[in-house]
């Protein structure tokens, strides 16, 4: 097919830019993201039981009951993950720092729920990059945190600056071994890394109830727990409690920057987009590809890794059995809303990380059970994995489709 | 007299772009008319409005004087207008008689199939048409040239009286080509008309009554064989005048650049693609492989380029041993590819043309420095070759999926020919182009040959090969059964070669 000059009529700026607008993706995401929370909202109303109540006594006053529950539950997940605006006010004209503090910690808290979203999310988006899906981040999460725990109880007498960062790379390392291993495996005899990286998990499910129960458990405490860690491998905190807020938000953020510098800036990130874009391609061009499997998934696993150290280093100061609720699980979703672009992926981590905080808040004060959240985050992510749910819902145009003959048909010649 | 069929005036929009405008055309009874274009020039949508495929925005479409609405491939068939595709739409485990009655069969009573009747009348449309099939055999057991003639049979046993082409020479030997022009011969003598779409000039000129130009989805022009000549249509087709002939010095061969020696390859299933291959390129010499696809041609490609290893053999590139090189080291060593399918393994589609430009060299200076991919020269590299090998894009940074064939072809040449190189391997490097581009790529292949450079170009055009070769080695099931001097050598010796035949020793 060919394009001709009679179809290239004039457009002005603006209908451009709405064009552009309404095909841009990040709109889809948006609008996802939307409709997920009002979705969410109307399955809170229709899960009340005061509502059906109210419906039998007057349709109208029915209506009101369910847009009361609405209300409540987003005012409840506001404040739980924000703060009560009337408080940050009122704290800030005071100019108590206490009372400012307790009127952020919301806040913060939620940043604090964001931090092993974004190391997880990391490493799942390296891998998805490189054409690798690695499932096993939760188990990755564990191991990392294993390795950690370790560097941080035994190594005693550091000072901190030193301690941190080794017991941070006690955690990317182990995690990024146990994400290798599933790489080497694909690398060498062509086992799928889905398939690997779910049976990693599960072995390291158990390796660590195994060492917890073992050589890393605490003889002193009645449960399967680690000792405390070392005071002095505690990641900083900023507060004065109840504010958890610890420096861990920023080696996230740091990550994510390396990430998207090595993805987009060097050589080898751009064998390794190559690579995950078409690995026909590559190999044509001279790329290692069992290379790039095998560091790609490495890196992936220390991420992971990290987001376990993150918890046990600035969170619990010691390691539990089934310490993380998901995060690893959770950040592959994450990895998609976020596009497997580092800075979407610190995006869509606060998102959850300000849901799941204020989730915890909606249950307390409004009554609605935290699995709302579970089911507002699955809805946004089916609609942002069907576009054509958004668009069709919105009117929105479809996406360009790329016309290979675009610019063949200009005349040729002279 | 009236016209069997008549379009007039047909229109069809799609988004953005205007694929036939107004177009009309007529074909007569008993007459061959060829719809001559480039790819994207709107052929194959006015033949699929003409079947019913898609609905024309405008126009009206008369067969044997009578208005007609096609709205399905079954409308068509119904006015006696039967289609062979492109890619045949055989099912390969059904019989020839099972093929040919789907979607018509003939039934006894109690609903069962009637394939003795079926076969009869085949065998009757066969003799008729000299068109000679099995109606037992298995469709997968069949060549391809008698799978387009079961093809035809459908539609012939369907009752159409016109008959469409599409592309029906790109997948047969020069023999079979020649044996589907007596077909389609006997199929007029007998009453039948047929429209054949193609790109290429030589059928066109060999075969056709009449020819159709279409370029930019309008007519250009219609002219009888008689009155017209290869390069009018050409000029026609392309928009501007075009040199149909390279002009090419005689090669000044030098020192042996590659030298293959008793290769022995395996395919991705483990059968023996390429046996006992041996051959040597020189310094400024083109050597033509041709051969109909799928006869070791790609494995071969593959070996000497080090995307796979040999099972037995030897390769040398100047002297030294690369039969199991890295692809990486061959490329270093001065190598140049331009590989069979562009899109899967020559380009990645969603990088900018400036990415796909230091694809194979994007590790070294001045491109990268100290692992950082140096931005600022990566773009000028591009803004240069996008004007030098004239590249036609809005800019070097457009994703090369939204370049039309040609032009990421174009794209692949400019990489591979900007830095030195001692030996090009062009494996199909103007399959799907337009004649403008065509001419533009040989002229450059040419070009590196009289540089000096040790050429092996592999193709399944056999003009291609006649046309840039200074040597033609033919291929035919992994094995070379000759290496010939094209000058010396006729068209139809070659063609023979492809299909296995070699000539009695003298």
């Amino acid at each position: 097919m060919t394009k001709t000059e009679a179809t290239q009529q004039p457009k002005d700026a603006f209908s451009i830019f709405l064009d552009e607008l309404r095909r841009n993706s990040l709109t889809v995401t948006i609008l996802a993201i939307v409709t997920g929370l009002l979705a969410g909202g109307l399955i809170a109303a229709v899960t009340t039981e005061g509502v059906y109540a109210a419906f039998r006594v007057s349709f109208f006053g029915g209506l009101k009951a369910g847009l009361m529950v609405f209300w409540d539950t987003y005012r409840a997940l506001f404040t739980g993950s924000v703060g009560v605006p009337a408080d940050i006010f009122n704290a800030l004209r005071s100019g108590d720092g206490a009372a400012i503090n307790k009127a952020f910690t919301p806040f913060f808290e939620s940043l604090l729920q964001a931090t092993p979203y974004i190391f997880a999310g990391l490493a799942v988006a390296l891998g998805f990059r490189v054409g690798l899906f690695n499932i096993g981040a939760e188990g990755q999460i564990f191991v990392g945190a294993l390795g950690t725990v370790w560097v941080a109880t035994s190594l005693k007498g550091l000072p901190t600056i030193i301690h941190v960062p080794l017991a941070l790379l006690g955690g990317a390392i182990t995690g990024g071994i146990w994400g290798m291993i599933p790489g080497w495996l694909k690398a060498k005899t062509g086992a799928h890394e889905v398939i690997n990286t779910i049976m990693m998990n599960y072995i390291a499910f158990r390796l660590s109830e195994y060492l917890l129960n073992g050589i890393l458990r605490d003889p002193h405490k009645s449960t399967p727990i680690s000792a405390p860690i070392e005071k002095s491998a505690w990641l900083p905190r900023f507060f004065d409690d109840p504010n958890r807020f610890h420096a861990g938000f920023f080696i996230a953020l740091l990550m994510a920057f390396l990430v998207y510098w090595l993805l987009f800036k060097t050589s080898w990130g751009f064998e390794l987009r190559t690579v995950g874009l078409n690995p026909n391609a590559a190999r044509y061009a001279g790329m290692n590809i069992v290379r790039s499997t095998v560091i790609t998934m490495f890196l992936s696993g220390a991420l992971a890794g990290m987001a376990g150290a993150n918890e046990v280093l600035g969170v619990n100061h010691n390691l539990a059995v089934a310490f993380s609720s998901g995060y690893g699980f959770d950040s592959i979703a994450l990895a998609l809303l976020g596009n497997s672009h580092p800075l979407g992926v610190v995006l869509a981590a606060l998102l959850f990380g300000f849901l799941r905080n204020g989730a915890i808040q909606m249950q307390l004060t409004a009554g609605i059970p935290i699995d709302i959240i579970s089911v507002l985050q699955a809805l946004i992510l089916a609609f942002i994995a069907a576009p054509a749910i958004i668009r069709t819902m919105y009117h929105l145009k479809e996406p360009k489709v790329t016309e290979p003959t675009l610019v063949a048909a200009k005349p040729e010649g002279k | 007299m009236e016209p069997v069929l008549d379009l007039r005036g047909i229109t069809k929009r799609f988004p953005g772009v205007l694929a036939n405008d107004h177009i009309s055309i007529d074909l007569m009874q008993g007459e061959i008319h060829a719809l001559l274009g480039e790819n994207g020039a709107g052929k194959t949508t006015l033949m699929n409005i003409l079947y019913g495929l898609y609905k024309p925005d405008e126009g009206d479409i008369f067969v044997k004087g009578q208005k007609l609405t096609i709205d399905t491939p079954n409308d068509a068939i119904k006015a006696g207008v039967g289609m062979v595709h492109q890619h045949f739409m055989l099912i390969p485990v059904f019989t020839v008689t099972e093929n040919i009655m789907l979607g018509d069969e003939y039934l006894k009573p109690g609903g069962f199939l009637d394939r003795k009747k079926a076969a009869a009348r085949i065998r009757e449309i066969s003799q008729q048409y000299n068109l000679q099939v099995e109606p037992d055999a298995y469709v997968k057991d069949l060549p391809v040239g008698i799978q387009q003639r079961v093809e035809i049979i459908k539609l012939l046993f369907r009752n159409a009286d016109i008959l469409i082409l599409d592309e029906p020479t790109a997948v047969l030997t020069p023999q079979e080509v020649d044996e589907l022009f007596n077909i389609m011969k006997k199929l007029v003598e007998q009453g039948k008309s047929i429209i054949l779409i193609t790109h290429k000039l030589r059928e066109v000129m060999e075969f056709a009554d009449r020819t159709t130009v279409i370029r930019g989805g309008k007519v250009i022009g219609t002219a009888k064989q008689s009155e017209t000549n290869q390069f009018e249509l050409a000029a026609m087709m392309v928009g501007r005048q075009i040199e149909l002939n390279i002009d090419k010095k005689t090669a000044e061969t030098k020192d042996v650049v590659l030298d293959v020696k008793n290769l022995k390859v395996l395919d991705t299933h483990h059968q023996v693609a390429v046996a006992n291959v041996s051959f040597e390129v020189r310094a400024g010499e083109v050597l033509g492989i041709a051969g109909v696809q799928g006869n070791g041609q790609t494995e071969l490609v593959r070996a000497l380029t080090g995307l796979t290893h040999p099972v037995e053999g030897k390769i040398h590139l100047l002297e030294r041993d690369i039969t199991h090189a890295p692809v990486k080291q061959i490329t270093e060593l001065g190598t140049a590819h331009i590989p069979e399918d562009r899109q899967k393994d020559g380009l990645v589609m969603t990088y900018s043309i400036e990415d796909n430009l230091i694809l194979n060299t994007w590790y070294k200076a001045p491109f990268t420095r100290n692992v950082i991919l140096q931005r600022k020269v990566i773009l000028d590299n591009a803004q240069q070759l996008v004007s030098n090998f004239d590249i036609r894009t809005p800019s070097a940074l457009t994703a090369t999926s939204h370049l039309s064939g040609g032009n990421q072809q174009k794209v692949i040449v400019a990489r591979e020919f900007s830095r030195p190189i001692k030996l090009l391997v062009a494996s199909q490097p103007t399959r799907g182009l337009d004649v403008g581009s065509i001419e533009y790529i040989h002229r450059r292949i040419i070009e590196k040959r009289d540089d000096g450079c040790a050429v092996l170009l592999v193709s399944t055009e056999l003009d291609e090969i006649m046309q840039l070769s200074d040597r033609v080695a033919v291929m035919y099931r992994g094995q070379i059964l000759a290496i010939v001097d094209p000058k010396t050598t006729s068209r139809e010796e070659i063609g023979l070669l492809m299909a296995g035949v070699v000539p009695e020793a003298h």
